[in-house]
């Protein structure tokens, strides 16, 4: 394993009740690195995320989280008809920094607008949460994990939704942010994407695979991976996973 | 407008709905906001018993309806564990258990007259203990709801994500719940087991139709609280009608109007909405 790793999971078994959800499950991620996690629903995505975010103990194997954490929740999660603007949502990620009594006051929110400004959101600042796009809902939640001076993210299918130019911006986005040697993990559908970045993490209740995508991604992975969920596209060499209401 | 004022039992009044009123609004947003509205009534509802027996005993209400919350929370987290039987189940089993049981003891033979008056409140009568529990309420639920503003707005925005920023879910929930059962206690005496939760959630839900914004959101819920509280005691004054009826119908009145107020306010929003609102 990487010393320099910040995340490194060896054997690691997680799950509910005693009962593991996921297990066997071996990987690092670096700084800098945008690593895909894929499986199909229920293959223990979610699981390894809260376990990731201390929301839950391994039950076996280890798992060492070397810097602060942050997640970018499924914007659909979110209460879209609450009463806060985008820069009340950026700027909730100083709330880990302060102690219980104290909320975000000006110093906090002018870095919650430099974070916002930095997702080419500076002029949506005072506009209403849920009167954002999808995509633009996405770059707030990314900003608060900014603001939570979050080295690692964690994005739970952020490109769900999304229209093309959208889902291009948030990848420019994240993109820029493994720049900064930030490590990204982003649970997603979209194998075409997950080529595209540096490492690729599949589960489907144990870990099938790990490593970068050209030398992990071939069909019997796909298939430990994703089982009947795979097609085969007519006329084309292509292959797609059906999305989760077919499952 | 000023004849009521020169009676002092309307003074006392008046000055109970405004503090029933602060702290109704204030809390009212945040039960909104979590969806508490259900969990408010039950809270109200449950409490009867302990209110009746506190009355027979010839106790302050008080000392009845916090052991009244208590116990309704120990049944409905005992309840709850039955398998098969879910949280809503719960609480409306035991919430209509015991307040069939208050309503029991308050209709017994041997109940004193006027202990009805519970289920329906007596905002014309507080006694000086009335004003300042309700006065030590309303300074007790700002003080606390200033301190963990920033906690509740996170929490209820985005429950699966508070863990992340440093906030449990479960801690500020308990601690609104607890709020809620204090000031239901307070404000009981008053707009009586009935009719209290309808400050609690009116004032706030009209509040939620004018503002997209969590503080204009409280000041407004707080103004509108106060203001069916003074038109609910003058319409008694001059109508002949019961106090705390009367409270509650303002509330009622107040939310509709707020209706297609909320409209006009949408409107407007949506007319000086940025262009880029709706571009990714």
């Amino acid at each position: 394993m990487r010393s320099e790793a910040l995340i490194e999971a060896s054997g690691l078994a997680v799950g509910y009740d005693g009962e593991a959800a996921i297990s066997a499950v071996d990987f690092s991620l670096a700084p800098g690195e945008r690593m895909a996690l894929l499986g199909p629903n229920g293959g223990g995505k979610t699981t390894l995320l809260r376990a990731l975010l201390g929301e839950l103990r391994p039950l076996a194997g280890q798992l060492r989280v070397g810097a602060r954490c942050a997640t970018v929740p499924q914007t659909e999660r979110s209460q879209l008809d609450y009463p806060v603007s985008a820069l009340d949502v950026a700027a909730m990620g100083a709330l880990s920094r302060l102690p219980w009594w104290r909320r975000p006051g000006r110093r906090e929110r002018a870095v919650a607008s430099e974070a916002l400004h930095k997702v080419g959101l500076g002029d949506l600042a005072q506009e209403t949460f849920g009167k954002l796009s999808g995509g633009q809902r996405q770059r707030v939640l990314i900003a608060r994990s900014l603001v939570q001076d979050a080295q690692i993210l964690l994005l739970d299918e952020p490109f769900s939704g999304l229209d093309r130019p959208s889902s291009e911006g948030l990848e420019a986005l994240v993109d820029s942010l493994a720049a900064e040697r930030r490590g990204v993990m982003i649970a997603t559908h979209d194998l075409e994407q997950a080529r595209r970045w540096d490492s690729v993490l599949c589960l489907n209740r144990t870990q099938v695979a790990a490593g970068p995508p050209e030398e992990v991604l071939d069909l019997a992975v796909l298939e430990a991976t994703y089982g009947g969920a795979i097609v085969e596209l007519p006329g084309s060499d292509s292959r797609a996973i059906l999305p989760p209401h077919h499952h | 407008m000023l004849e009521p004022l020169q009676d002092e039992f309307m003074r006392r009044a008046l000055a109970e709905v405004t503090m029933i009123g602060v702290a109704a609004g204030m809390l009212g947003c945040w039960v909104i906001l979590y969806r508490l509205s259900y969990a408010a009534e039950s809270l109200a509802h449950s409490i009867f018993p302990g209110l009746v027996l506190a009355a027979l005993a010839g106790l302050p209400l008080i000392v009845g309806g916090i052991p009244g919350i208590l116990v309704a929370a120990l049944a409905i987290a005992a309840a709850s564990r039955i398998p098969g039987v879910s949280r809503e189940v719960a609480i409306g089993v035991v919430v209509t258990t015991l307040f069939g049981l208050g309503v029991l003891l308050a209709l017994s033979p041997d109940s004193p007259p006027g202990i009805q008056e519970i289920l329906f409140g007596d905002i014309l009568g507080p006694s000086d203990a009335d004003l300042i529990a309700a006065v030590a309420m309303a300074a007790a639920v700002g003080g606390v709801l200033l301190l963990l503003h920033g906690r509740l707005l996170a929490g209820g925005f985005d429950p699966g994500a508070a863990r992340s920023l440093g906030v449990s879910p479960g801690i500020v929930e308990a601690a609104l719940l607890a709020l809620l059962g204090v000031a239901i206690v307070v404000a009981v005496q008053g707009l009586g087991n009935l009719l209290v939760v309808a400050a609690f959630v009116g004032p706030a839900a009209a509040a939620r139709r004018l503002t997209e914004r969590i503080a204009p959101m409280i000041c407004l819920a707080v103004a509108i609280a106060v203001l069916a509280g003074f038109a609910g005691l003058y319409l008694s004054y001059y109508a002949g009608t019961a106090g705390g009826a009367s409270v509650a119908l303002a509330i009622v009145a107040l939310y509709l109007l707020s209706l297609p107020l909320g409209r006009l306010v949408s409107a407007r929003q949506g007319k000086r909405a940025p262009a880029g609102a709706t571009i990714a």
